[in-house]
């Protein structure tokens, strides 16, 4: 097999991967790969045709392609090699990586690797909703991608399962079409997309979103014909007698994304069981030396624009890695029951760092706070906080007393 | 009056507890920026949205080129705008931000691609 050198290899070439590319570019990075699996670069953003995107990295509001072919004009500007319909089956812990294509197997050994794959979504097998196997089951990322690239229409009668971004946004544009959206059932007491999204692609068609239910069977043949939907009590289970009958040809399930990482078991990283990305230090390199890890893949962002800002600042760490200078970080960054996880989970103590986390569940009021042993480092008052949003907290470096761990809370104001 | 709005400009999503005397906008709190007032006071006279959607394109190397507003449009007539969208078929290639529609039903808002479609390679 044939086998090449390069200084740095991106695996992705979505938002995350070409971010990262042109700012090594800038850097004064030359001998750059950028290896993606579909015949187009942009990732999942080629599908998401609606507005939102770019006010937080642009000041405008794009949909998500405008906003890849931001990153496409620049990486083609800059010359940026990628390569595409090429898809990567392996990596070894000591960065040769094997890519498969139409034209044969490639073998690249990298000084460093950047992983930006993205995520998957969750199926209906992840959440084993008894009943038949009828045609007609999407996850919302499948339905959005026959509908907006393939003019594949799904159906005429819809229901979704879970009140996630995509979902929702799913709900909006089916309607668009002339489906006929039933309602979204949600089995939390609470939705797990962004409030706007509720607003606007919900209430705005007079679609109903019922909270703390879920579908407890689904019925038919060779096609879909109905759900049957339950209330569940506190513990999120079934209560009997609540079970009523939706007719449908179409089940939707925004059901949750996870960060898309055999590869990087296979370079031997150790993922957090909480993000299910890769545990990063402050300068996103994973714990196998030289591989690094942003955007999706990582963490699942809601928000591309902080998946750019994210690569962009892992760009910067993997030059200072072919310089020879990142720190080590022996801090570890612990959590409480109050929140999810924390992106990064060690850091050095050499310089300020900012958290990215996500609360459990909905707060009012509320405040997060850094504690390293019985000393409060840092708070940050947040008027609500709410699972579907990231939030951020800085640490300043010089409130650290030791190299003990720092954990994070959120508290009830 | 007192009513409670979901601000649709940024990620933020504001909730607003507006007061509200003879649909004319008199207290509001909640909002992070002056755009959330504004939204409401918009939303008092006439909810305005945007859309996305797909044009059909022959000969191109995808079936679809994405589209959307340019500029808001009244909420009740997004169905009627559509229509007229759907009725639009282009041939490859077709490139961001070309004009598909020029000011949709005189509501002044234009339909522009947001997607590069290149001609099919043969
Ligand atoms: C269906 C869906 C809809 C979304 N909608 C929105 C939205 O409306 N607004 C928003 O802000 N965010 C949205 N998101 C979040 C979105 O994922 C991020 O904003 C952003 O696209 C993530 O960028 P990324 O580069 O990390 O991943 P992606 O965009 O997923 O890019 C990953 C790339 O890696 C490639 N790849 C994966 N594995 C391999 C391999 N083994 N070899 C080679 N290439 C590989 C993939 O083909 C893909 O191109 C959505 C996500 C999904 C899944
Ligand atoms: S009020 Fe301002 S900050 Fe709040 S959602 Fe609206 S635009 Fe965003």
């Amino acid at each position: 097999m044939e086998m090449i050198r390069k200084r740095v290899v991106i695996i992705g070439g979505g938002p995350g991967g070409l971010a990262a590319a042109c700012e090594l570019h800038r850097k004064g990075i030359r001998d750059i790969l950028v290896l993606e699996r579909e015949h187009q670069l942009g990732g999942i953003l080629r599908q998401c045709i609606h507005d939102g995107f770019g006010l937080t990295r642009f000041g405008q509001t794009l949909s998500g392609p405008e906003y890849a072919d931001r990153f496409i004009d620049e990486v083609k500007k800059l010359g940026i090699e990628c390569i595409t319909d090429t898809t990567v089956i392996d990596i070894t812990p000591d960065r040769v990586i094997t890519s498969a294509s139409a034209s044969g197997l490639l073998q690249i050994s990298a000084d460093a690797i950047v992983l930006t794959m993205g995520c998957r979504e969750r199926t209906r097998g992840a959440l084993s909703i008894p009943g038949n196997r009828p045609a007609g089951v999407y996850t919302a990322g499948v339905a959005q991608a026959y509908i907006n690239l393939k003019n594949i229409m799904v159906g005429r009668k819809a229901v979704i399962l879970g009140s996630g971004d995509i979902g929702m946004i799913m709900a909006r544009r089916l309607t668009l079409e002339g489906v006929k959206v039933v309602a979204v059932f949600e089995i939390m007491p609470y939705p797990s997309g962004l409030p706007r999204n509720v607003e606007q692609c919900l209430n705005d068609y007079g679609i109903p979103l019922y909270l703390s239910h879920t579908v407890t069977s689904i019925n038919g043949k060779s096609r879909l014909e109905s759900v049957t939907v339950s209330e569940v009590d506190a513990s999120l289970k079934p209560i009997p007698g609540t079970e009523k009958e939706y007719e449908c040809d179409t089940l939707i399930l925004s059901v949750g994304l996870i960060p898309e990482n055999e590869l990087s078991l296979k370079a031997g990283i150790e993922l957090d069981p909480r993000t299910r990305g890769p545990v990063v230090d402050e300068d996103y390199q994973t714990t196998t030396p030289g591989i690094f890890a942003a955007g999706n893949v990582l963490h699942v962002h809601d928000l591309v624009d902080f998946v750019s800002l994210e690569a962009e600042n892992l760009a910067r760490a993997v030059v200072a890695y072919l310089d020879g200078s990142l720190p080590s970080c022996g801090i570890t960054i612990e959590t409480d029951s109050s929140i999810g996880y924390t992106v990064p989970q060690h850091i050095s103590g050499e310089k300020d760092i900012t958290l990215s986390l996500r609360v459990r569940r909905p707060m009012k009021p509320c405040t997060l706070e850094l504690w390293q042993d019985s000393k409060l480092l840092a708070t940050k008052t947040l008027r609500k906080a709410i699972p579907a949003e990231m939030e951020q907290i800085t640490l300043p470096v010089g409130q650290l007393v030791n190299t003990n761990s720092v954990k994070v809370v959120a508290r009830n104001a | 009056m007192l009513r409670e709005f979901t601000c649709i400009c940024c990620p933020n999503g504001c909730t607003m507890e507006a007061v509200v005397e003879d649909g004319v906008l008199t207290k509001i709190a909640g909002n992070l920026c002056k755009r959330g007032r504004t939204y409401v006071e918009q939303e008092l006279i006439a909810p305005t949205r945007t859309i996305s959607t797909s044009v059909r394109v022959d000969d191109g190397e995808l079936p679809l080129v994405s589209v959307r507003l340019t500029a808001p449009i009244p909420r009740e007539r997004i169905f009627d705008a559509m229509a007229e969208i759907r009725k639009q078929r282009l041939t490859a290639p077709v490139v961001t931000g070309q004009v598909i529609i020029k000011d949709v039903l005189g509501m002044q808002s234009d339909v522009i691609a947001t997607k590069t479609v290149r001609k099919a390679e043969p």
